[in-house]
């Protein structure tokens, strides 16, 4: 089963819609409630991540008996340093992110936590790839 | 007896402001943080959450981590779209008039039976 969802960079009142729906989506299977977690949880981080630091983004999730794979393809600015990206601490967040409380540099090591396989590959000044994969 | 969130709200003189119907809720434990991720990385299922954020992101975190009530600090307004959604996720919100110190503080001592 296949899905695609937009994702508007900036728009921090519709952020998580995407993730919710799919979270709501997936329920309906015979997934256990610990995998369905982890994959929420997973996906919410990445679309955030899109949210608050790229222009524009969609989600792919392609839904196997056996796996889930999430594709995040998103126009922004790109990440110069990957290794540093997924240190837990660091964020590039603007001020006005933060005050919502984002900018934790927590989301990435949170998505490698929550998930079985993550390739995250950037063009910095153009946009960033994240896939994800979940095995159920 | 049981220390469920109707149990926290009357020691604590909390306002219910989303979530009426779920309040038999029984807490285990409890984290303070206005960072968003640093709740998903950290906080447990059926932990309450004390934060000064008031924006409609926490009722996604909530719903994510299967917390079992927020507590808005300072008398932070939640508007009425973020409650709406609170009730539709089965997120419990709550608010008080005092700081995140004081509000953990009370909250430590009742979860850990501490005398004050
Ligand atoms: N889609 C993206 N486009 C551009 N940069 C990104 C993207 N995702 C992550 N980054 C970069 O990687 C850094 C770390 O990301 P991470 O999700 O760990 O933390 P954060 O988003 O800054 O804060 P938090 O997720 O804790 O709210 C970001 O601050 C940003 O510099
Ligand atoms: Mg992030």
């Amino acid at each position: 089963m296949k899905m695609q969802y937009f994702i508007q960079g900036g728009d921090f009142s519709a952020g998580g819609r995407a993730s919710t729906e799919v979270k709501s989506i997936i329920k309906q299977f015979n997934i256990s409630p610990e995998k369905i977690r982890r994959i929420a949880i997973a996906l919410y981080e990445a679309e955030m991540n899109v949210v608050a630091h790229a222009f524009k983004g969609k989600m792919d999730v392609d839904l196997r008996p056996d796996h889930i794979r999430v594709v995040f393809i998103d126009e922004g600015p790109g990440i110069e340093d990957i290794d540093k990206a997924m240190e837990e601490g660091f964020s590039t967040a603007s001020d006005e992110v933060r005050q919502m409380g984002f900018g934790a540099g927590m989301g990435l090591p949170n998505i490698k936590r929550n998930c079985d396989e993550m390739l995250l590959s950037s063009v910095p000044g153009k946009g960033t790839r994240l896939e994800i994969k979940v095995l159920f | 007896m049981e220390k469920n969130l109707k149990f926290f709200i009357k020691e604590l003189g909390l306002e219910c402001k989303a979530g009426e119907e779920l309040l038999n809720r029984v807490p285990k434990g409890a984290y303070v943080s206005d960072l968003l991720s640093d709740v998903i990385g950290k906080a447990q299922e059926d932990m309450i959450w004390i934060t000064t954020q008031a924006h409609r992101n926490i009722i996604a975190v909530a719903s994510l981590k299967e917390l079992s009530a927020i507590i808005v600090v300072n008398d932070r307004k939640v508007d009425d779209d973020v409650l709406e959604s609170a009730d539709s996720e089965g997120v419990v919100v709550l608010s008080t008039k005092e700081a995140a110190f004081e509000t953990a503080g009370k909250l430590y001592c009742i979860l850990y039976d501490i005398d004050t």
